[in-house]
Order: structure tokens, then sequence, then C-alpha cells
């Protein structure tokens, strides 16, 4: 069973600055990480990407490892170039006021499962 | 089908361009998704690693019906011992390389794991060659 995206960005707070046509999918995985090499060795699909980093190389990584979402979380500015590639690569964007922790956490308790 | 990226050393805002476009032509000649997801992850690794050690590099992609082979051939200061770089947590990255969410030691062990065959030749000060090769 999948939880629903406009559940996740609804409990983390999260405004949607990319792809916003997502929010019906649901998911069943979240990694959380600020390193990108570590993001590139996920092997499933239907994940979510947590973090704290806000450059163009995170969404690069997510559309390279066919990640569909990412929570950017601390309210990291997410500029233009961002949301131009997200939307190129379909990639939904949510930005969370809450740390990487906190979000991490409320994803745990909606259900979501870990990777490793 | 032979398809030829240049990529600038130190072009960070721009690195992983060349594999995107890759996966792109990958796509479009209905490659498995699953080699496809192997061989982007691979070369992005390694168009990275040209981004931040090398002055600059041409990447090479060849397709046929057998293989992906992809041939990443830099001009910078080289791999002094490739044997530790190959080692997982290696890493000789700068700072900004590690703000970009690289340079924790895991490029060159990742290119590993995604590929069936992989050979890097080096010389101090003047460059080096990856070979990439990932079979059908």
């Amino acid at each position: 069973m999948g939880v629903k995206l406009s559940d996740i960005t609804n409990a983390v707070n999260g405004t949607v600055y990319a792809c916003k046509e997502y929010l019906d999918d649901e998911l069943e995985y979240a990694f959380s990480s600020d390193l990108m090499s570590d993001v590139l060795t996920i092997d499933k699909e239907d994940v979510i990407l947590i973090t704290g980093l806000n450059n163009i190389q995170t969404i690069r990584t997510c559309e390279l490892a066919e990640i569909k979402y990412i929570i950017y979380a601390r309210n990291k500015m997410i500029n233009n170039d961002i949301i131009k590639l997200a939307n190129e690569n379909k990639i939904l964007v949510i930005q969370s006021p809450y740390s990487v922790f906190k979000v991490s956490g409320i994803l745990y308790n909606l259900g979501v499962k870990p990777i490793y | 089908m032979i398809l030829t990226y240049k990529v600038q050393g130190g072009d960070f805002s721009n690195a992983g361009k060349c594999s995107s476009e890759v996966k792109k032509v990958l796509k479009q000649l209905n490659i498995e998704p699953k080699i496809i997801k192997k061989v982007v992850i691979a070369l992005y690794e390694g168009e990275v690693n040209i981004v931040a050690h090398a002055y600059h590099g041409v990447i090479t992609v060849e397709i046929d019906t057998k293989q992906i082979k992809i041939t990443l051939k830099d001009e910078g200061p080289g791999i002094p011992d490739i044997e530790k770089a190959m080692e997982q947590g290696y890493s000789t990255a700068s700072p900004i390389v590690r703000e970009l969410g690289f340079g924790a030691g895991m490029g060159l062990p990742n290119m590993k794991k995604n590929t069936d065959y992989m050979h890097i030749s080096s010389q101090v000060n003047e460059g080096t060659e990856v070979i990439l090769i990932n079979y059908f």
C-alpha cells in the first residue's frame, strides 16, 4: 500500500513548486540524503528523496536515478533553474519548512518505508 | 551509433547534461530501462569526475547490437594511485564538489557496480581515460 503524495505534502506543511499533477500518485519508499552518490545507489522506483541540499544536481540526480518526487527541507530556496529542470523531467518538487529529520519522521509515521 | 560530448572542467551547473542527453537517446532506441539506468548512473558519476577533477574532457558513447561502450577521456591531473582511488570512501574532491553532493569516494565504486566492464588508465599531469561497457 502506497502513501498519497498529496497527504505527504499536507503532513510536511509543504509547498509544491513543480509538477503538482503528480500529487495523486502513491509511493512506498523514501530516502533522506544530501549525498547524491548515495542516492545513485538506489535500485527502487517510486521513491521520494528528502534533502537539505538545494542545487541543480539534486534534480539531475533524480532524473538519472528515476526518482520522481523530491522534498527540500528547511525551506531551502528553490530557484528557477531547479523548477525548469524539474518540469522538463516531470519531477514533483515540494518545499517543507521542517528539518530533514522531522520530514523523515513524518513520512515514516505515514507508512512510507525506508530503503536500507 | 557514435555520440560525442565535450565536458568542461569546473562547469558544475552543466554537470550531468551529457548523461541526460545519452539517457534520452537510449530511451529512443528502446533499450531495456534497467540497462539505461545502470549506464546513465555510471556515466553521470564519470561526467561529474571530469567536471570535478579535470581541465576538460571528451565522452564518447558507442552503441551497437551487443553493447554500450563509453569512453571518458580527460586532460587533467591524472590519478596517481588507481587502486586507492577505487576504494570506497577515498576522495580527493574539493569542498565545492562536496557541496554539490559528491566527493564522498563513492563515484568510482558506483561506476564499477553499474557496469559489466570498467578499465581506468591514467598518467599523472596528463589525464585519465575510463572505459565502461554494458552488455545487452
